[in-house]
Protein backbone atom coordinates (compact mmCIF):
# COMPACT_ATOMS: atom_id res chain seq x y z
CA UNK A 1 0.00 0.00 0.00
CA UNK A 2 1.79 3.61 -0.92
CA UNK A 3 1.73 6.54 1.51
CA UNK A 4 -1.63 8.32 0.36
CA UNK A 5 -3.25 4.89 0.17
CA UNK A 6 -2.29 4.01 3.92
CA UNK A 7 -3.15 7.96 5.15
CA UNK A 8 -6.32 7.75 3.53
CA UNK A 9 -7.51 4.59 5.30
CA UNK A 10 -6.05 5.81 8.53
CA UNK A 11 -8.84 8.05 8.15
CA UNK A 12 -11.58 6.02 7.24
CA UNK A 13 -10.91 3.47 9.53
CA UNK A 14 -11.46 6.46 12.35
CA UNK A 15 -14.14 7.27 10.17
CA UNK A 16 -15.71 3.59 10.46
CA UNK A 17 -15.04 3.47 14.32
CA UNK A 18 -17.14 6.08 14.81
CA UNK A 19 -19.79 5.63 12.90
CA UNK A 20 -19.90 1.76 14.58
CA UNK A 21 -20.25 3.84 17.91
CA UNK A 22 -22.80 6.24 16.50
CA UNK A 23 -24.88 3.05 15.43
CA UNK A 24 -24.29 1.20 18.81
CA UNK A 25 -25.50 4.88 20.53
CA UNK A 26 -28.12 4.98 18.12
CA UNK A 27 -29.45 1.56 19.39
CA UNK A 28 -28.96 2.66 22.95
CA UNK A 29 -31.51 5.36 22.30
CA UNK A 30 -34.45 3.35 20.36
CA UNK A 31 -34.26 -0.31 21.27
CA UNK A 32 -36.29 -1.26 18.49
CA UNK A 33 -33.63 -0.77 15.78
CA UNK A 34 -31.78 -3.44 14.32
CA UNK A 35 -28.36 -3.21 16.00
CA UNK A 36 -26.62 -6.56 14.19
CA UNK A 37 -27.98 -6.05 10.49
CA UNK A 38 -26.70 -2.53 10.64
CA UNK A 39 -23.10 -3.10 11.97
CA UNK A 40 -22.40 -5.40 9.09
CA UNK A 41 -23.18 -2.49 6.92
CA UNK A 42 -20.49 -0.15 8.53
CA UNK A 43 -17.54 -0.63 6.77
CA UNK A 44 -19.43 -0.59 3.48
CA UNK A 45 -20.85 2.78 3.99
CA UNK A 46 -17.85 4.06 5.42
CA UNK A 47 -15.76 3.03 1.98
CA UNK A 48 -19.15 3.90 0.15
CA UNK A 49 -19.50 7.43 1.54
CA UNK A 50 -16.26 9.15 2.40
CA UNK A 51 -14.19 7.92 -0.27
CA UNK A 52 -16.42 10.40 -2.43
CA UNK A 53 -18.15 7.18 -4.82
CA UNK A 54 -21.32 9.06 -3.91
CA UNK A 55 -22.51 12.10 -5.70
CA UNK A 56 -24.56 14.51 -3.43
CA UNK A 57 -25.43 17.61 -2.89
CA UNK A 58 -27.62 17.53 1.16
CA UNK A 59 -28.81 21.60 0.42
CA UNK A 60 -30.40 20.02 -3.13
CA UNK A 61 -32.04 16.81 -2.21
CA UNK A 62 -33.34 16.58 -5.40
CA UNK A 63 -30.51 17.77 -7.70
CA UNK A 64 -30.28 15.59 -10.98
CA UNK A 65 -26.87 14.71 -10.64
CA UNK A 66 -26.92 12.99 -7.40
CA UNK A 67 -26.61 9.11 -7.22
CA UNK A 68 -29.35 7.38 -6.10
CA UNK A 69 -29.09 5.28 -3.41
CA UNK A 70 -31.40 2.33 -2.19
CA UNK A 71 -30.98 0.64 1.22
CA UNK A 72 -33.49 -1.97 0.40
CA UNK A 73 -32.43 -3.67 3.97
CA UNK A 74 -34.07 -1.11 5.71
CA UNK A 75 -33.38 -2.62 9.02
CA UNK A 76 -29.46 -2.06 8.68
CA UNK A 77 -30.20 1.38 7.54
CA UNK A 78 -29.28 2.96 11.15
CA UNK A 79 -25.85 3.28 10.48
CA UNK A 80 -26.99 5.90 7.39
CA UNK A 81 -28.62 8.14 10.01
CA UNK A 82 -25.27 9.46 11.38
CA UNK A 83 -23.70 9.49 7.69
CA UNK A 84 -26.15 11.75 6.62
CA UNK A 85 -26.24 14.02 9.45
CA UNK A 86 -22.39 14.01 9.49
CA UNK A 87 -22.88 15.02 5.24
CA UNK A 88 -25.22 17.82 6.19
CA UNK A 89 -28.56 16.63 5.75
CA UNK A 90 -29.69 17.05 9.22
CA UNK A 91 -28.60 18.27 12.11
CA UNK A 92 -26.34 16.05 14.24
CA UNK A 93 -28.62 16.34 17.28
CA UNK A 94 -31.64 14.72 15.34
CA UNK A 95 -29.64 11.91 16.33
CA UNK A 96 -30.56 12.22 19.71
CA UNK A 97 -34.21 11.90 19.26
CA UNK A 98 -34.14 8.77 16.99
CA UNK A 99 -37.29 6.39 17.41
CA UNK A 100 -38.83 9.76 19.91
CA UNK A 101 -42.63 11.48 18.70
CA UNK A 102 -41.56 14.59 16.17
CA UNK A 103 -38.21 12.34 15.06
CA UNK A 104 -38.03 11.47 11.21
CA UNK A 105 -35.93 8.61 12.44
CA UNK A 106 -37.28 5.54 13.01
CA UNK A 107 -36.55 1.81 13.32
CA UNK A 108 -36.45 1.70 9.66
CA UNK A 109 -35.97 4.50 7.07
CA UNK A 110 -38.75 5.84 5.08
CA UNK A 111 -38.16 8.83 2.33
CA UNK A 112 -39.37 11.47 5.34
CA UNK A 113 -36.05 11.44 6.03
CA UNK A 114 -33.89 13.73 3.51
CA UNK A 115 -31.18 11.51 1.99
CA UNK A 116 -33.56 8.33 1.66
CA UNK A 117 -35.33 7.82 -1.81
CA UNK A 118 -37.36 5.27 -1.43
CA UNK A 119 -39.87 3.11 1.00
CA UNK A 120 -37.40 0.61 2.81
CA UNK A 121 -37.19 -2.51 4.89
CA UNK A 122 -40.30 -4.22 3.24
CA UNK A 123 -37.49 -6.71 2.25
CA UNK A 124 -37.01 -7.14 -2.14
CA UNK A 125 -38.34 -4.12 -3.62
CA UNK A 126 -34.99 -1.69 -4.00
CA UNK A 127 -33.31 -3.41 -6.74
CA UNK A 128 -36.78 -3.61 -9.13
CA UNK A 129 -37.48 0.24 -8.14
CA UNK A 130 -33.59 0.92 -8.65
CA UNK A 131 -33.64 -1.09 -12.13
CA UNK A 132 -36.64 1.11 -12.82
CA UNK A 133 -34.75 4.39 -11.90
CA UNK A 134 -32.32 3.06 -13.82
CA UNK A 135 -34.26 3.44 -17.03
CA UNK A 136 -35.63 6.52 -16.50
CA UNK A 137 -32.04 7.76 -16.07
CA UNK A 138 -31.44 6.23 -19.30
CA UNK A 139 -33.85 7.65 -20.63
CA UNK A 140 -33.11 11.46 -19.41
CA UNK A 141 -29.43 10.59 -21.15
CA UNK A 142 -27.77 10.88 -17.59
CA UNK A 143 -25.42 8.89 -17.76
CA UNK A 144 -22.91 10.00 -14.95
CA UNK A 145 -25.69 9.00 -12.17
CA UNK A 146 -25.29 5.74 -10.57
CA UNK A 147 -27.90 4.02 -8.86
CA UNK A 148 -26.74 1.66 -5.60
CA UNK A 149 -29.07 -0.64 -4.27
CA UNK A 150 -28.03 -2.23 -0.76
CA UNK A 151 -29.35 -5.41 -0.20
CA UNK A 152 -29.04 -8.39 2.62
CA UNK A 153 -28.67 -11.67 2.34
CA UNK A 154 -31.72 -12.92 3.63
CA UNK A 155 -33.62 -10.11 1.97
CA UNK A 156 -32.10 -12.64 -1.71
CA UNK A 157 -34.81 -15.31 -0.53
CA UNK A 158 -37.58 -12.70 -1.89
CA UNK A 159 -38.14 -13.67 -5.64
CA UNK A 160 -38.69 -10.37 -6.37
CA UNK A 161 -35.33 -9.52 -6.33
CA UNK A 162 -34.16 -12.25 -9.26
CA UNK A 163 -37.07 -10.59 -11.15
CA UNK A 164 -35.51 -7.37 -11.12
CA UNK A 165 -31.66 -9.41 -11.96
CA UNK A 166 -33.19 -10.57 -14.96
CA UNK A 167 -34.59 -7.27 -16.24
CA UNK A 168 -31.57 -5.43 -15.49
CA UNK A 169 -28.87 -8.20 -16.88
CA UNK A 170 -31.10 -8.28 -20.29
CA UNK A 171 -31.33 -4.39 -20.38
CA UNK A 172 -27.06 -4.32 -18.98
CA UNK A 173 -28.31 -1.33 -16.82
CA UNK A 174 -24.76 -0.46 -16.37
CA UNK A 175 -25.80 2.38 -14.58
CA UNK A 176 -27.27 0.13 -11.67
CA UNK A 177 -24.85 -1.44 -9.09
CA UNK A 178 -25.77 -3.76 -6.44
CA UNK A 179 -23.97 -4.21 -3.21
CA UNK A 180 -25.07 -7.40 -1.11
CA UNK A 181 -24.34 -7.32 2.45
CA UNK A 182 -23.75 -10.73 2.59
CA UNK A 183 -24.09 -10.96 6.63
CA UNK A 184 -24.81 -15.01 6.63
CA UNK A 185 -27.62 -14.57 8.72
CA UNK A 186 -31.74 -13.92 8.18
CA UNK A 187 -34.21 -14.03 11.31
CA UNK A 188 -34.10 -17.53 12.46
CA UNK A 189 -30.84 -18.71 11.72
CA UNK A 190 -27.47 -18.26 9.47
CA UNK A 191 -28.96 -18.46 5.53
CA UNK A 192 -27.32 -21.49 4.34
CA UNK A 193 -29.53 -23.51 6.81
CA UNK A 194 -32.48 -22.03 5.79
CA UNK A 195 -32.16 -21.89 1.87
CA UNK A 196 -28.38 -21.55 0.81
CA UNK A 197 -28.07 -18.86 -1.37
CA UNK A 198 -24.28 -19.96 -2.70
CA UNK A 199 -22.51 -19.88 -5.49
CA UNK A 200 -24.12 -16.00 -4.86
CA UNK A 201 -21.48 -14.30 -7.54
CA UNK A 202 -22.03 -17.24 -9.38
CA UNK A 203 -25.72 -16.30 -9.71
CA UNK A 204 -25.48 -13.05 -10.43
CA UNK A 205 -22.90 -13.67 -13.21
CA UNK A 206 -25.54 -16.23 -14.80
CA UNK A 207 -28.08 -13.47 -15.02
CA UNK A 208 -25.81 -11.41 -16.36
CA UNK A 209 -23.88 -9.37 -13.73
CA UNK A 210 -20.41 -8.45 -13.56
CA UNK A 211 -19.54 -9.14 -10.03
CA UNK A 212 -17.03 -8.81 -7.95
CA UNK A 213 -16.67 -10.19 -4.06
CA UNK A 214 -14.75 -8.53 -1.25
CA UNK A 215 -14.20 -8.74 2.91
CA UNK A 216 -17.04 -6.32 3.45
CA UNK A 217 -15.37 -5.39 6.41
CA UNK A 218 -11.83 -4.35 5.09
CA UNK A 219 -11.64 -0.75 4.05
CA UNK A 220 -8.62 -1.00 1.94
CA UNK A 221 -10.15 -4.03 -0.61
CA UNK A 222 -13.50 -2.41 -0.45
CA UNK A 223 -11.91 1.30 -1.55
CA UNK A 224 -10.41 -0.82 -4.08
CA UNK A 225 -13.19 -2.59 -5.46
CA UNK A 226 -15.53 0.55 -5.13
CA UNK A 227 -12.81 2.29 -7.46
CA UNK A 228 -12.70 -0.27 -9.89
CA UNK A 229 -16.74 -0.60 -10.09
CA UNK A 230 -17.15 3.27 -9.75
CA UNK A 231 -14.41 5.22 -11.93
CA UNK A 232 -14.53 2.63 -14.83
CA UNK A 233 -16.61 2.97 -17.74
CA UNK A 234 -19.35 -0.24 -16.98
CA UNK A 235 -20.82 -2.88 -19.26
CA UNK A 236 -23.97 -3.71 -17.59
CA UNK A 237 -24.52 -3.80 -13.97
CA UNK A 238 -22.51 -5.01 -11.02
CA UNK A 239 -23.29 -6.70 -8.06
CA UNK A 240 -20.50 -6.46 -5.43
CA UNK A 241 -21.21 -9.13 -3.04
CA UNK A 242 -19.11 -8.19 0.29
CA UNK A 243 -18.84 -11.18 3.00
CA UNK A 244 -19.55 -9.66 6.01
CA UNK A 245 -20.20 -10.50 10.26
CA UNK A 246 -23.59 -9.35 11.56
CA UNK A 247 -23.40 -8.04 14.34
CA UNK A 248 -19.80 -6.82 13.45
CA UNK A 249 -17.66 -5.84 16.65
CA UNK A 250 -20.24 -7.32 19.13
CA UNK A 251 -18.86 -10.58 20.61
CA UNK A 252 -22.54 -11.71 22.11
CA UNK A 253 -24.08 -10.79 18.45
CA UNK A 254 -21.35 -12.54 16.36
CA UNK A 255 -22.03 -15.75 17.65
CA UNK A 256 -25.11 -15.47 18.16
CA UNK A 257 -27.81 -17.24 15.13
CA UNK A 258 -30.97 -14.81 16.63
CA UNK A 259 -28.52 -11.80 16.83
CA UNK A 260 -31.42 -10.14 14.60
CA UNK A 261 -33.87 -9.37 17.04
CA UNK A 262 -30.99 -8.94 20.17
CA UNK A 263 -31.40 -6.46 22.19
CA UNK A 264 -28.31 -5.04 23.57
CA UNK A 265 -28.80 -3.44 27.53
CA UNK A 266 -27.45 -0.34 28.63
CA UNK A 267 -25.21 -2.35 30.36
CA UNK A 268 -23.92 -4.08 27.39
CA UNK A 269 -23.87 -0.69 25.45
CA UNK A 270 -21.41 0.85 27.72
CA UNK A 271 -19.07 -1.65 28.22
CA UNK A 272 -18.62 -1.79 24.39
CA UNK A 273 -18.13 1.77 24.00
CA UNK A 274 -15.81 1.82 27.32
CA UNK A 275 -18.02 3.53 29.50
CA UNK A 276 -17.90 1.87 32.30
CA UNK A 277 -17.40 2.81 35.99
CA UNK A 278 -15.36 0.34 37.46
CA UNK B 1 -80.04 1.66 -27.66
CA UNK B 2 -77.51 1.80 -30.71
CA UNK B 3 -76.32 0.29 -33.90
CA UNK B 4 -72.49 1.58 -33.38
CA UNK B 5 -70.46 -1.54 -33.51
CA UNK B 6 -69.23 -2.97 -29.91
CA UNK B 7 -65.74 -2.13 -29.02
CA UNK B 8 -63.38 -3.60 -26.80
CA UNK B 9 -62.39 -0.99 -23.87
CA UNK B 10 -58.85 -1.54 -23.91
CA UNK B 11 -58.76 -0.59 -27.64
CA UNK B 12 -59.80 2.43 -26.46
CA UNK B 13 -57.91 3.08 -23.98
CA UNK B 14 -54.52 2.67 -25.20
CA UNK B 15 -55.49 4.56 -27.98
CA UNK B 16 -56.02 7.75 -25.94
CA UNK B 17 -52.75 6.30 -23.95
CA UNK B 18 -50.71 6.37 -27.68
CA UNK B 19 -52.26 9.72 -28.27
CA UNK B 20 -50.86 11.55 -25.06
CA UNK B 21 -47.29 9.41 -25.49
CA UNK B 22 -47.52 11.05 -29.12
CA UNK B 23 -47.97 14.71 -27.51
CA UNK B 24 -45.54 14.14 -25.11
CA UNK B 25 -42.14 12.69 -24.03
CA UNK B 26 -42.55 11.36 -20.43
CA UNK B 27 -45.04 8.62 -20.72
CA UNK B 28 -43.62 5.28 -20.54
CA UNK B 29 -45.73 2.22 -20.78
CA UNK B 30 -44.75 -1.14 -18.93
CA UNK B 31 -46.59 -4.37 -19.56
CA UNK B 32 -46.27 -7.75 -18.10
CA UNK B 33 -45.90 -9.73 -20.94
CA UNK B 34 -49.95 -8.56 -22.10
CA UNK B 35 -50.58 -7.04 -25.14
CA UNK B 36 -53.39 -6.42 -28.00
CA UNK B 37 -53.22 -4.83 -31.25
CA UNK B 38 -53.09 -1.16 -29.96
CA UNK B 39 -50.42 -1.89 -28.06
CA UNK B 40 -48.22 -2.70 -30.66
CA UNK B 41 -49.02 0.35 -32.31
CA UNK B 42 -47.70 1.99 -29.20
CA UNK B 43 -44.31 -0.35 -28.57
CA UNK B 44 -43.69 0.52 -32.62
CA UNK B 45 -43.92 4.13 -32.16
CA UNK B 46 -42.03 4.59 -29.17
CA UNK B 47 -40.02 2.14 -28.65
CA UNK B 48 -37.48 3.61 -26.25
CA UNK B 49 -40.58 4.25 -23.44
CA UNK B 50 -41.94 1.01 -23.63
CA UNK B 51 -41.10 -1.97 -21.92
CA UNK B 52 -42.36 -5.23 -21.29
CA UNK B 53 -40.99 -6.63 -18.29
CA UNK B 54 -42.05 -10.18 -18.61
CA UNK B 55 -44.74 -12.38 -17.04
CA UNK B 56 -43.65 -10.70 -13.44
CA UNK B 57 -45.90 -8.15 -11.75
CA UNK B 58 -44.39 -7.98 -8.96
CA UNK B 59 -41.41 -5.99 -11.29
CA UNK B 60 -43.83 -4.16 -13.29
CA UNK B 61 -44.53 -2.74 -10.14
CA UNK B 62 -41.02 -2.10 -8.86
CA UNK B 63 -40.07 -0.91 -12.53
CA UNK B 64 -42.68 1.65 -13.11
CA UNK B 65 -42.12 3.23 -9.86
CA UNK B 66 -38.55 3.96 -10.47
CA UNK B 67 -39.31 5.59 -13.34
CA UNK B 68 -42.47 7.87 -12.05
CA UNK B 69 -39.57 8.43 -9.30
CA UNK B 70 -37.57 9.89 -12.31
CA UNK B 71 -40.46 12.18 -12.93
CA UNK B 72 -41.66 10.09 -15.84
CA UNK B 73 -45.83 8.99 -15.77
CA UNK B 74 -46.35 5.23 -16.10
CA UNK B 75 -49.07 3.40 -17.08
CA UNK B 76 -48.51 -0.66 -16.10
CA UNK B 77 -50.23 -3.12 -17.70
CA UNK B 78 -51.22 -6.69 -17.16
CA UNK B 79 -54.72 -9.11 -16.34
CA UNK B 80 -56.59 -7.35 -13.92
CA UNK B 81 -56.59 -10.05 -11.09
CA UNK B 82 -52.66 -10.17 -11.39
CA UNK B 83 -51.74 -6.47 -11.39
CA UNK B 84 -54.23 -6.02 -8.56
CA UNK B 85 -53.29 -9.18 -6.17
CA UNK B 86 -49.94 -10.81 -7.47
CA UNK B 87 -47.53 -7.60 -6.58
CA UNK B 88 -50.56 -6.04 -3.74
CA UNK B 89 -47.37 -5.60 -2.03
CA UNK B 90 -45.45 -3.69 -4.18
CA UNK B 91 -47.83 -1.58 -4.82
CA UNK B 92 -48.86 -0.35 -1.46
CA UNK B 93 -45.73 0.13 -0.06
CA UNK B 94 -43.92 1.40 -3.80
CA UNK B 95 -47.26 3.28 -5.20
CA UNK B 96 -49.09 3.69 -1.90
CA UNK B 97 -47.12 4.96 1.06
CA UNK B 98 -44.39 6.54 -1.71
CA UNK B 99 -46.89 8.45 -3.14
CA UNK B 100 -47.53 9.81 0.82
CA UNK B 101 -44.08 11.81 0.45
CA UNK B 102 -42.89 12.00 -3.07
CA UNK B 103 -44.87 13.13 -6.28
CA UNK B 104 -45.98 9.89 -8.79
CA UNK B 105 -47.70 9.37 -11.59
CA UNK B 106 -48.43 5.72 -11.68
CA UNK B 107 -51.40 4.11 -13.58
CA UNK B 108 -52.41 0.44 -13.24
CA UNK B 109 -54.46 -0.92 -16.24
CA UNK B 110 -55.47 -4.31 -15.32
CA UNK B 111 -57.54 -6.19 -17.94
CA UNK B 112 -60.34 -8.74 -17.06
CA UNK B 113 -62.90 -7.05 -15.37
CA UNK B 114 -64.99 -9.53 -13.24
CA UNK B 115 -65.75 -12.62 -15.12
CA UNK B 116 -64.78 -11.07 -18.50
CA UNK B 117 -62.38 -13.90 -18.65
CA UNK B 118 -65.12 -16.60 -18.62
CA UNK B 119 -64.00 -19.64 -19.64
CA UNK B 120 -60.56 -19.02 -18.19
CA UNK B 121 -62.10 -19.07 -14.50
CA UNK B 122 -61.26 -18.13 -11.33
CA UNK B 123 -57.36 -17.25 -11.70
CA UNK B 124 -58.35 -14.84 -14.54
CA UNK B 125 -61.23 -13.85 -13.16
CA UNK B 126 -61.42 -10.54 -11.57
CA UNK B 127 -63.89 -10.71 -8.59
CA UNK B 128 -62.14 -9.16 -5.69
CA UNK B 129 -60.11 -6.18 -7.27
CA UNK B 130 -62.46 -3.65 -6.69
CA UNK B 131 -62.35 -4.42 -2.85
CA UNK B 132 -58.78 -4.38 -2.36
CA UNK B 133 -57.70 -1.69 -4.61
CA UNK B 134 -60.60 0.39 -2.72
CA UNK B 135 -58.91 -0.50 0.85
CA UNK B 136 -55.83 1.31 -0.30
CA UNK B 137 -55.10 4.99 0.64
CA UNK B 138 -53.91 7.13 -2.93
CA UNK B 139 -55.04 5.14 -5.13
CA UNK B 140 -57.87 6.08 -7.35
CA UNK B 141 -60.08 3.34 -8.86
CA UNK B 142 -61.98 3.43 -11.85
CA UNK B 143 -64.07 1.61 -13.31
CA UNK B 144 -65.68 2.31 -17.00
CA UNK B 145 -68.36 1.12 -18.46
CA UNK B 146 -67.64 1.02 -22.45
CA UNK B 147 -64.84 1.66 -24.50
CA UNK B 148 -66.14 5.13 -25.42
CA UNK B 149 -65.66 6.75 -22.03
CA UNK B 150 -62.30 4.17 -21.59
CA UNK B 151 -60.90 6.78 -24.53
CA UNK B 152 -61.40 9.81 -22.21
CA UNK B 153 -60.43 8.03 -18.76
CA UNK B 154 -56.94 7.44 -20.45
CA UNK B 155 -56.29 11.24 -20.82
CA UNK B 156 -57.41 11.68 -17.28
CA UNK B 157 -55.39 9.39 -15.82
CA UNK B 158 -52.34 10.40 -17.87
CA UNK B 159 -52.68 13.94 -16.58
CA UNK B 160 -53.66 13.00 -12.89
CA UNK B 161 -51.11 12.78 -9.88
CA UNK B 162 -51.02 9.84 -7.74
CA UNK B 163 -51.94 6.46 -7.95
CA UNK B 164 -54.53 5.18 -9.80
CA UNK B 165 -55.85 1.56 -11.07
CA UNK B 166 -58.33 1.46 -14.04
CA UNK B 167 -60.04 -2.06 -14.09
CA UNK B 168 -61.12 -2.30 -17.90
CA UNK B 169 -63.61 -5.42 -19.25
CA UNK B 170 -61.71 -7.83 -21.61
CA UNK B 171 -64.90 -8.42 -23.94
CA UNK B 172 -66.19 -6.04 -27.00
CA UNK B 173 -69.25 -3.80 -25.65
CA UNK B 174 -71.63 -2.03 -27.24
CA UNK B 175 -71.71 1.53 -26.54
CA UNK B 176 -73.33 3.20 -23.38
CA UNK B 177 -71.78 6.60 -24.17
CA UNK B 178 -71.51 8.88 -27.09
CA UNK B 179 -68.28 8.68 -29.19
CA UNK B 180 -65.44 9.88 -27.28
CA UNK B 181 -67.70 11.39 -24.50
CA UNK B 182 -65.90 13.02 -22.13
CA UNK B 183 -67.02 12.37 -18.29
CA UNK B 184 -66.44 13.92 -14.91
CA UNK B 185 -64.34 11.40 -13.48
CA UNK B 186 -63.63 13.40 -10.12
CA UNK B 187 -67.32 13.29 -9.66
CA UNK B 188 -67.56 9.51 -10.32
CA UNK B 189 -70.96 8.73 -11.10
CA UNK B 190 -73.11 9.08 -14.11
CA UNK B 191 -77.28 9.23 -14.62
CA UNK B 192 -77.91 7.23 -17.36
CA UNK B 193 -81.75 7.28 -16.80
CA UNK B 194 -83.96 9.05 -14.54
CA UNK B 195 -86.50 7.16 -12.47
CA UNK B 196 -88.25 6.90 -9.36
CA UNK B 197 -89.77 3.32 -9.30
CA UNK B 198 -85.95 2.16 -8.09
CA UNK B 199 -81.96 3.17 -8.73
CA UNK B 200 -79.82 0.03 -10.16
CA UNK B 201 -76.74 1.52 -9.27
CA UNK B 202 -73.83 -0.30 -11.15
CA UNK B 203 -70.04 -0.25 -12.81
CA UNK B 204 -68.45 -1.65 -15.58
CA UNK B 205 -70.20 -4.19 -17.27
CA UNK B 206 -73.06 -4.58 -15.06
CA UNK B 207 -74.16 -1.16 -16.39
CA UNK B 208 -74.98 -3.29 -19.47
CA UNK B 209 -76.85 -5.39 -17.42
CA UNK B 210 -78.58 -2.46 -15.58
CA UNK B 211 -79.74 -0.92 -18.09
CA UNK B 212 -81.15 -4.69 -19.80
CA UNK B 213 -83.20 -4.55 -16.62
CA UNK B 214 -84.13 -1.04 -16.85
CA UNK B 215 -85.63 -1.66 -20.27
CA UNK B 216 -87.54 -5.01 -19.35
CA UNK B 217 -88.94 -2.92 -15.92
CA UNK B 218 -90.02 -0.01 -18.37
CA UNK B 219 -92.32 -2.43 -20.21
CA UNK B 220 -94.15 -3.27 -16.59
CA UNK B 221 -94.49 0.61 -16.11
CA UNK B 222 -91.79 0.85 -13.54
CA UNK B 223 -89.44 3.73 -14.06
CA UNK B 224 -86.12 2.99 -13.39
CA UNK B 225 -83.03 5.05 -12.66
CA UNK B 226 -79.79 3.58 -14.07
CA UNK B 227 -76.34 4.86 -12.17
CA UNK B 228 -73.15 4.32 -13.94
CA UNK B 229 -70.72 4.87 -10.90
CA UNK B 230 -67.02 4.83 -12.62
CA UNK B 231 -64.74 6.01 -9.89
CA UNK B 232 -65.10 4.05 -6.89
CA UNK B 233 -62.90 6.13 -4.82
CA UNK B 234 -63.18 9.51 -5.14
CA UNK B 235 -66.92 9.36 -5.67
CA UNK B 236 -68.61 12.90 -4.48
CA UNK B 237 -70.85 11.92 -2.06
CA UNK B 238 -72.96 14.69 -1.66
CA UNK B 239 -73.82 14.87 -5.44
CA UNK B 240 -74.50 11.38 -5.44
CA UNK B 241 -76.81 10.95 -2.75
CA UNK B 242 -78.64 14.33 -4.29
CA UNK B 243 -79.14 12.51 -7.59
CA UNK B 244 -80.56 9.45 -5.77
CA UNK B 245 -82.66 10.96 -2.98
CA UNK B 246 -86.00 10.88 -4.85
CA UNK B 247 -85.43 7.58 -7.19
CA UNK B 248 -86.57 4.92 -5.14
CA UNK B 249 -85.42 1.89 -3.52
CA UNK B 250 -81.18 1.68 -4.03
CA UNK B 251 -79.80 -1.26 -5.45
CA UNK B 252 -76.54 -2.04 -6.24
CA UNK B 253 -75.20 -4.14 -9.43
CA UNK B 254 -71.23 -5.19 -9.14
CA UNK B 255 -69.67 -8.13 -10.85
CA UNK B 256 -67.53 -8.94 -7.70
CA UNK B 257 -68.33 -10.06 -4.15
CA UNK B 258 -70.49 -8.36 -2.09
CA UNK B 259 -70.31 -7.31 1.45
CA UNK B 260 -66.47 -7.32 0.32
CA UNK B 261 -65.67 -3.44 0.66
CA UNK B 262 -66.53 -3.09 -3.09
CA UNK B 263 -69.29 -1.16 -4.62
CA UNK B 264 -71.77 -1.64 -2.65
CA UNK B 265 -69.96 -0.77 0.21
CA UNK B 266 -69.30 2.35 -1.74
CA UNK B 267 -72.68 3.25 -1.81
CA UNK B 268 -73.53 2.21 1.76
CA UNK B 269 -71.19 4.92 3.05
CA UNK B 270 -72.61 7.45 0.44
CA UNK B 271 -76.28 7.29 1.36
CA UNK B 272 -75.76 6.08 5.26
CA UNK B 273 -79.32 5.69 6.68
CA UNK B 274 -80.36 4.42 3.43
CA UNK B 275 -81.03 0.44 3.02
CA UNK B 276 -79.68 -0.95 0.01
CA UNK B 277 -80.13 -4.18 -1.69
CA UNK B 278 -76.77 -5.42 -2.88
CA UNK B 279 -76.44 -7.65 -5.82
CA UNK B 280 -73.45 -9.42 -7.03
CA UNK B 281 -71.49 -12.53 -6.31
CA UNK B 282 -71.11 -14.48 -2.97
CA UNK B 283 -68.10 -14.70 -1.89
CA UNK B 284 -67.13 -17.86 -3.12
CA UNK B 285 -64.64 -19.75 -6.29
CA UNK B 286 -66.65 -21.29 -8.49
CA UNK B 287 -65.36 -23.50 -11.58
CA UNK B 288 -68.68 -23.28 -13.90
CA UNK B 289 -67.74 -23.53 -17.42
CA UNK B 290 -69.68 -21.57 -19.52
CA UNK B 291 -70.08 -17.49 -21.50
CA UNK B 292 -70.15 -14.72 -19.00
CA UNK B 293 -73.93 -14.75 -19.65
CA UNK B 294 -74.00 -18.03 -18.84
CA UNK B 295 -72.07 -17.43 -16.01
CA UNK B 296 -73.97 -14.82 -14.70
CA UNK B 297 -77.17 -16.75 -14.25
CA UNK B 298 -75.44 -19.15 -12.07
CA UNK B 299 -75.47 -16.24 -9.94
CA UNK B 300 -78.63 -14.47 -10.81
CA UNK B 301 -77.19 -11.96 -12.22
CA UNK B 302 -79.24 -11.92 -15.42
CA UNK B 303 -81.24 -9.17 -16.44
CA UNK B 304 -84.67 -11.13 -15.54
CA UNK B 305 -83.66 -12.44 -12.45
CA UNK B 306 -82.65 -9.20 -11.55
CA UNK B 307 -85.45 -7.39 -13.12
CA UNK B 308 -88.00 -9.92 -10.55
CA UNK B 309 -85.65 -8.93 -7.36
CA UNK B 310 -86.22 -5.23 -8.60
CA UNK B 311 -89.85 -5.85 -8.51
CA UNK B 312 -89.82 -6.74 -4.77
CA UNK B 313 -88.27 -3.44 -3.72
CA UNK B 314 -89.84 -0.90 -6.77
CA UNK B 315 -92.16 1.49 -4.89
CA UNK B 316 -94.86 2.42 -8.24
Amino acid sequence: MNKSKSVMCGKLTVKARWLWEQTIRLHGRAPETRLASSLSLVEILTALYYNGYVKSKPAELNWEGRDRVIISKGHGAITLYAILADLGYYPMNELERVGQQGSFLGGIPDPIIPGFETVNGSLGHGLGVGCGMACGLRQKDNTSTSVVVIVGDGELHEGANWEAAMFAGHHRLNNVVCIVDFNKKAMLDNTDKIIGLEPLDAKFSAFGWDTFRVDGHNLAALTDCFERVFKYPRKGPVAIIADTIKGRGVPVMESDPLCHVRTLSKKEIAELLGETRD
Amino acid sequence: MTDRPAKRMRDMFLQGVLEEMNAATDIFFVTADFGSPVLDNIREQHPDRFLNVGIAEQNLINISTGLALEGFRVFAYAIAPFITMRCLEQTRTNLCVLASVKPLSVCLVGVGAGMSYDVSGPTHQALEDISIMRSLPNMAVFSPADAECSHDLAKHVSRRKGASYVRLDGKALPPIYQANERLDWNKGFNVLRKGTSASLVSTGYMTHKAMETADILTKKNKRISVVDVYSLNHLNAVAFADCIKDAGPVITLEEGFTGRGGLDCLIMNAIKGRTITALGLLPEYRFDIGNRDDLLKLHGLDANTIAEKVLQTAVH
